[in-house]
């Protein structure tokens, strides 16, 4: 049967209807694209008030006038924005029915981390029938924070219900327009986490994500406030060492912490996001902005590990605002096959006695590159900053590359800074060292290269710090040959 | 107009004065199109970053002195190293002064850029070398390219070295408002030969100069080439220096770089290995006072195996100075057993004195022992009170520490007269009286 032109044109006009934009906001998962209809959409859709939509509009005004950065030390592809689709609701659908379909190789990963049967289920996105326990001990810990006044939630539930803190501290560290990414996620974030420590309280726990149900599936677009107020402590965990095989390219979080007089702020993380196969196909694309404010005798303290990721693009940093500020970041990137880690830290002395310590460690392995960029900088009237960086890297492999770009900037003449770094690789005469007690290579260079990262282990909390150990032995798997 | 429009244009004037068969022009040509397209580099590039090039773009410089001029001896007596007999290659205003000169062609060829890029006996030479390792891409290194004409030629032969060091001295004579001069200098150094060479730049009145030299040096195997250049020029006076350096197995390659002077200093010194067991060193002492910047950009390319590089740069920076430090090294994935040494050690002595200093290390073999170290600081205290408790005033007792401090790079300098004279420069630059004689 032929059309007739009216037909087709009212075809074509039902069709855009059907497709169209505004028919989708009550479903799930909006249209790919952005534009700033999705940015109101998505703000609606969260029941946000009217400052924090106009908030995320002017987020994304700015975005557009930014072009992507392209200084770093990677190579990629550079992700379509309008082929993402920003908002999409918690899958509720189990992937899988039993663990018996989940793939034997993540299964194994899992074994050798040493994760519970019930966690791992949940980890692989397998039916469970509630973890009882969790639940429980997410509801205790619930309580205990709530005697003390600490607010531990989504971001989103923070948005409505503290919104005079949420107001104050947003963006203060991370304007929406600092850069490429940190604008895209201003304007199109659907959660994270927010975390406020009342005034002379000292977080009795560690506050990790990995305890919050409700975090599951933030998604790609993830936002962190922390706010210390003063003489205050808390030890925030992010992310955990097992292996999520997580659908969405693109990763740009943002991370805030605050540090008001006196507090101080512990921030680990561990990321291990998919790394893309040993051909170097898929995997996450990591690019964050971190970045902390001390006021005065305030510390904050950044430990990093990253294995993850196909990608990994982030500076953790320091500013270092109050007088006698501490900034510190400890950080150990492994990248093997493909990988690509362009990671280091910022410190910004802005006051009088202020410290920082850096140590970095980059291992590489297979045909992956690995770089410690970083900034020291030290203005005119900060009276007596001390700085200590070391970067150390360790190369496994003749394929892989490991690369240092210090940036040290220095106004002031009573400033002390103090920069080292160093290349190797793993020494024969140590590998032979163990192999004639009877250690296997493969243990030896797990040991050596544990040795290697002690001193930024430590750093971690007890539980992780066990992990993370166990962690970089997985990542560095089969890289010696 | 400004200065890169001007430059451009002058290019056809500079035709007019040169031999447009020759293929060297079509080198000129091809560098002129490359910086017509690129312009001078600005701030938003990651090389020049610290060191902004806008101030100079402003001035109008004459680009060809229009009368020559001449000095006496005696003038200029003191920027020799007169104590001992030197080879001498001298320009004034970027015109060669025979008079001043003392050149030769005894064995080995101690002569000038012109003749050897126009005289067919050197043609084979200079088609082997010229313009081979000098950057075709960087903008200041083509704007040279394009206006080469003069400098200094050094060719040394096989087993040959020359009787007496060699110094090649620039004057600027204030003849114009403000010149820019371009020297191009093309030396050679064969299998199992020898030199030394000092370059100086000189201006002799408050009239603004800009110098952009490029300086290209071929080490053959077993070959030791030492180069020695004096920077402490007036504070009207400003250089843009790039050197390129290959080197070919079992070289050996030092040079020092003494920045006391001028007002916008940058050096860009490449080295490339392209041999197995070289051994590279680059050393530099900065002292700076006034609103005086200087930019040490350095560049170390490790390409095969089992080679060395040995990089030390103190700086010590007063006033309103402005000091900069980018030293790369990248080792390709061949470069197995490669040892490279950094060191950069810095000292501020006033709170408006600005350092920037980024030691970089690229590197993609395993076996491979790298390191940089970076310091920025002070004094050590406990040396201050050990000397003021022995009756040394603090202003002296400063001056002393300081001058031990920048005075260790000197250590491998080879000629006992330049170490003297330099030993004086920091000296003088540090306000010590020694106390004893040099």
């Amino acid at each position: 049967m032929a059309y007739t032109e009216e037909e087709l044109k009212k075809e074509l006009e039902t069709k855009e209807y059907e497709y169209g934009f505004y028919t989708d906001i009550e479903s799930d998962t909006f249209p790919k694209g952005l534009s700033e209809e999705v940015v109101i959409a998505l703000s609606k859709k969260k029941e946000e008030p009217e400052w924090m939509t106009l908030w995320r509009l002017e987020a994304f005004k700015g975005w557009k006038e930014m072009t992507e950065p392209e200084w770093a030390n990677i190579h990629y592809k550079k992700p379509d924005f309008q082929d993402i689709s920003y908002y999409s609701a918690p899958n509720k659908k189990p992937k899988y029915e039993s663990l018996d379909q989940v793939d034997p190789e993540l299964l194994d990963t899992f074994k050798k981390l040493g994760i519970s049967l019930d966690e791992q289920k949940i980890l692989a996105g397998v039916a469970v029938d509630i973890v009882m326990d969790s639940v429980s001990v997410a509801t205790t810990f619930k309580k205990t924070l709530a005697e003390k006044g600490i607010i531990f939630c989504p971001i989103s539930e923070a948005i409505k219900e503290h919104p005079e803190l949420v107001k104050k501290y947003i963006g203060s560290i991370v304007p929406p327009k600092d850069n490429f990414y940190a604008a895209l996620n201003s304007a199109v974030f659907t959660d994270g986490s927010f975390c406020y420590i009342p005034k002379g309280v000292r977080c009795p726990m560690e506050l990790s994500t990995y305890f919050r149900i409700n975090q599951a599936g933030t998604g790609q677009f993830e936002r962190t406030l922390v706010i210390a107020d003063e003489g205050s402590y808390v030890s925030y965990l992010e992310g955990c060492t097992a292996p999520s095989r997580d659908e969405n390219q693109l990763h740009a979080a943002v991370v805030e912490l605050i540090a008001l007089d006196d507090a101080e702020i512990k921030y680990s993380t561990v990321q291990n996001w998919y790394p893309g196969n040993k051909e170097g196909k898929g995997g996450v694309y990591n690019f964050v902005t971190k970045r902390g404010m001390c006021e005065r005798n305030a510390k904050i303290s950044w430990t990093q590990v990253e294995t993850g990721s196909a990608i990994t693009w982030k500076y953790p940093s320091c500013i270092l605002k109050g007088d006698n500020s501490i900034g510190e970041f400890y950080s150990i990137a492994v990248t093997n096959n493909f990988q690509q880690a362009d990671t280091g830290t910022k410190m910004i002395h802005l006051g009088k006695n202020t410290k920082s310590t850096i140590i970095s460690k980059g291992i590489s392995a297979g045909k992956s590159q690995n770089s410690y960029r970083g900034l020291v900088q030290v203005n005119s009237r900060a009276e007596n900053a001390r700085n200590f960086s070391q970067c150390d890297s360790l190369l496994m492999g003749n394929e892989c590359g490991a690369h240092t770009f210090p940036y040290i900037e220095v106004k002031n003449k009573s400033a002390q800074i103090e920069h080292e770094a160093t290349t190797s690789k793993i020494g024969e005469d140590q590998i032979f060292y163990c192999n004639q007690r009877g250690i296997d290579t493969e243990k030896a260079i797990a040991l050596i290269v544990n040795g290697f990262s002690k001193e930024v282990l430590n750093k971690l909390p007890m539980e992780f710090a066990v992990e993370a150990q166990k962690l970089l032995e997985i990542s560095l798997e089969g890289s010696v040959g | 107009m400004d200065l890169k429009e001007k430059l451009v244009s002058s290019f056809m004037a500079f035709e007019n004065n040169v031999d447009l068969e020759n293929p060297i022009h079509d080198i000129r040509s091809e560098a002129i199109k490359n910086f017509e397209t690129k312009g001078f580099p600005s701030k938003k590039e990651e090389a020049w970053k610290y060191t902004s090039l806008n101030s100079l773009q402003k001035v109008d410089f004459s680009i060809f002195p229009k009368e020559e001029n001449s000095l006496e001896y005696n003038q200029v007596k003191k920027y020799f190293l007169h104590e001992i007999d030197t080879y001498k290659i001298v320009f004034i205003d970027g015109i060669y002064s025979s008079y001043l000169s003392e050149t030769t062609h005894d064995g080995v060829d101690i002569c000038l850029m012109s003749s050897a890029l126009t005289k067919p006996m050197y043609k084979p030479v200079i088609d082997v070398y010229f313009n081979k390792i000098a950057s075709k891409e960087e903008s200041l290194t083509t704007l040279n390219t394009a206006f080469s004409r003069e400098g200094a030629y050094i060719y040394i032969p096989k087993n040959k070295a020359p009787k007496k060091p060699v110094e090649i001295l620039h004057f600027a004579t204030g003849n114009e408002a403000s010149l820019m001069l371009q020297p191009r200098n093309l030396i050679i150094v064969e299998e199992n030969a020898e030199l030394q060479v000092i370059e100086r730049h000189q201006s002799l009145t408050k009239n603004e100069v800009l110098t952009n030299s490029v300086t290209e040096i071929f080490a053959a195997k077993d070959a030791i080439v030492d180069y020695y250049k004096v920077q402490n020029d007036t504070k009207d006076a400003s250089l843009i220096d790039n050197t390129y350096i290959a080197q070919k197995d079992k070289s050996v390659v030092k040079v020092h770089t003494f920045s006391f002077g001028g007002k916008l200093t940058r050096n860009n010194l490449n080295f490339f290995q392209n041999g197995e067991y070289i051994d590279s060193t680059l050393k530099g002492v900065t002292i700076l006072g006034e609103k005086q910047h200087v930019d040490h950009h350095t560049l170390v390319h490790h390409k095969q195996p089992n080679c060395e590089s040995h990089q030390d740069y103190k700086g010590i920076y007063g006033e309103r100075s402005t000091g900069v430090f980018n030293g790369k090294i990248i080792v390709d994935k061949i470069a197995q057993k490669t040892n490279a040494f950094q060191q950069n050690n810095n000292v501020l002595i006033s709170d408006q004195a600005t350092i920037n200093t980024k030691p970089q290390l690229e590197i993609f073999a395993d076996d491979v022992k790298c390191s940089h170290g970076c310091t920025i600081g002070q004094l050590d205290d406990d040396a201050m009170f050990y000397l003021q408790s022995r009756g040394i005033p603090r202003k002296e007792a400063t001056g002393l520490l300081m001058y031990a401090f920048a005075n260790n790079v000197l250590e491998s300098v080879r000629l006992p007269e330049l170490k003297k004279r330099i030993n004086k420069l920091i000296a003088t630059k540090l306000g010590v009286r020694l106390g004893f004689d040099l």
